[in-house]
């Protein structure tokens, strides 16, 4: 290495430079935190039942099968847009209800297919739970997912 | 070994170890689920196997930090650990929280957010252990000498610790959610992490290599630079699809890419060093563990890392088997090895013994690199014919994953030679010492 470069002038950039991206980096994401609550989520719609269905969806670590807007565990297909590859877009109640009876139904007990546990929602529960889902597909995610396979 | 207080260390390596094999089993347990998919899927499911296989990871990887700290700051600060009783009592607290929170994540409890499933409770128990440690490991440093290896590492796990509140922050916005968990999870593995990492390195290099301290050290603050200039504005290629602003692409696209240099820095400043140095240093198990460990994060973390962080490629390989790739031989090149390497070193001295049984070590090294890299190979494959069919082609999940069972099979087998080569290490480690050590209390034998 250079005899140009002292260790102590070496130790200034890094401390210096450090301070430099982080002052940048916590910038940007003020301002990606504002972004978010005003142009690329719905925070009118985020209501009590959304939330609780993020608690449920947390409660029951569906994230270490699932990922939800391609993260988390790539055991079990994507649920960020699950809602809209069930049709909700065209047909809510149709969805809902395909939803609810599909998480009715597990475990399949199918040998050879990967089972999903049965969590016993309540009805509520369940509605919830998709109101998150259905919230999550609206967030403005710069068209990610390529296709409806998620 | 100069110093008494080093030898808490040796708890700090056991504890480890002991959660490094919890960690492979339930590994090869979840890549077993993956072909026979009924497999426990009423008494343990997937997603609680999955908890508990990266949980041990992070803690362990953890402990082995912690570990390592309290080896090395006496001789770098050449003075006693500031209270040794503390740190045993912190060891045992940090294993407590350890242990409840496996039994907890088997009963379901758990709060259900990727990597950060601890309990409210156990979250608290380790912000605790962290002021344990920093407090210490502090005062150490504050009486003693002041090298760069010690305050980088002390800077680094300062900001471990701080970065972690960010864990406590759930917000009801899913978007707004994910963008602080990657405070946490991006900032600790491709930011401070990479500062411990060189600052290990950096003093295994010097006492293994013999070459000059000033050398060293001017190497460690620019490799420790390259890390964090790029990684932290590289945080930009997890804010692509999550309802973060578009320009995040841009900024992820320029910035993870230079990621790649500090792992390319700490190759080079590796193998440079040893071949400079040109010492004959008895343990060589430590040096090939370090050698390796800068090489396999090149690769782990660098190259796979890159392969999929570009936007207009990342689109189609997000969140699938691609991210499982690249999740485990980076964790396994940059920090499982990092760990392993500095265990090596270290466990000699504070058994008092001449470094011992480096074939066995060796040969796990070997069998367990080779296993990790063939894992590798597999996943990416199965992510690759993935990503063609199910984000081009448009066919559902399900579907997919039947096409792609061949490679699950392979990642089995590689997983249960893992296994074989982890037992090979720990037994190197733990158990090989101890009846040595029996047997050579009545005559002196000769180093291996």
């Amino acid at each position: 290495m250079s005899e140009r470069l002292t260790k102590s002038a070496a130790r200034n950039i890094f401390y210096g430079g450090t301070i430099f991206f982080l002052v940048i980096f916590f910038g940007l994401t003020l301002h990606s935190h504002n972004y978010m609550l005003n142009e690329s989520t719905n925070m009118d719609e985020l209501t009590p039942s959304v939330v609780a269905g993020k608690h449920i969806w947390e409660r029951h670590s569906c994230v270490n099968c699932h990922t939800i807007l391609g993260e988390g565990a790539y055991f079990a297909p994507e649920l960020g847009n699950v809602w809209v590859r069930y049709g909700g877009k065209e047909d809510p109640e149709g969805a809902r209800d395909m939803l609810k009876a599909w998480m009715a139904a597990q475990p399949s007990g199918i040998e050879g297919r990967r089972q999903m546990p049965q969590f016993n929602l309540t009805d509520q529960e369940l509605d919830e739970l998709v109101d998150f889902l259905k919230w999550t597909s609206e967030i403005d995610t710069q068209n990610w997912p390529p296709n409806e396979a998620g | 070994m100069k110093y008494q207080s080093q030898k808490v260390a040796l708890y700090y390596i056991y504890g480890a170890l002991t959660l490094f094999a919890a960690q492979i089993l339930l590994g090869v347990v979840a890549g077993t689920v993956y072909v026979f998919p009924n497999l426990l899927s009423e008494v343990l499911p997937f997603n609680i196997i999955r908890m508990i296989h990266t949980n041990a990871l992070i803690v362990w990887l953890l402990m082995g930090y912690f570990g390592a700290a309290y080896y090395l700051l006496p001789e770098e600060c050449e003075t006693e650990i500031y209270s040794p009783k503390l740190a045993i009592i912190q060891f045992w607290l940090f294993m407590f929280a350890a242990g409840a929170a496996v039994v907890g994540y088997i009963f379901g409890i758990h709060e259900g957010r990727e990597f950060l499933e601890q309990p409210l409770w156990i979250k608290v128990l380790i912000v605790i252990v962290a002021l344990m440690f920093l407090f210490n490991a502090t005062m150490t440093l504050l009486k003693g000498r002041k090298t760069a290896i010690s305050n980088v590492l002390m800077v680094a796990l300062w900001f471990v610790a701080l970065l972690f509140l960010f864990a406590f922050y759930n917000p009801s916005n899913l978007a707004v959610d994910k963008m602080y968990w990657w405070y946490v999870v991006h900032l600790w593995v491709e930011g401070v992490w990479e500062l411990i990492m060189a600052s290990i390195l950096a003093f295994l290099m010097i006492k293994m290599t013999g070459i000059d301290r000033e050398v060293i050290e001017k190497w460690l603050y620019v490799m420790v630079s390259l890390s964090l200039f790029s990684g932290i504005l590289g945080t930009g290629h997890h804010y692509l699809w999550i309802g973060t602003p578009g320009y995040w692409q841009w900024i992820g696209n320029v910035f993870s890419t230079l990621e790649v240099v500090p792992f390319f820095s700490m190759v080079v400043f590796c193998f440079y060093m040893v071949w400079k140095g040109g010492r004959d240093h008895p343990n060589k198990a430590a040096l090939l563990w370090s050698l390796g460990c800068a090489v396999m994060a090149f690769f782990g973390a660098g190259v796979w890392g890159f392969m999929h962080t570009l936007s207009s490629v990342n689109y189609y390989t997000h969140g699938t088997q691609i991210t499982a790739a690249h999740g485990h031989l980076a964790f396994y090149g940059a920090y499982v090895m990092l760990n392993l390497a500095i265990f090596t070193y270290a466990l000699p001295y504070l058994r008092g013994r001449e470094p011992y049984n480096q074939q066995l070590n060796m040969w796990g090294f070997w069998i367990t690199t080779s296993a990790m890299a063939f894992m590798t190979f597999t996943l990416t494959f199965a992510g690759v014919v993935q990503t063609h069919l199910q984000r081009v082609l448009g066919m559902s999940y399900m579907e997919v994953q039947d096409q792609i069972a061949l490679f699950y099979w392979m990642r089995l087998g590689s997983g249960v030679v893992v296994l074989i080569g982890v037992t090979m290490i720990i037994w190197s480690l733990v158990v090989v010492p101890r009846s040595a050590a029996r047997v050579t209390t009545g005559v002196r034998q000769p180093a291996e």
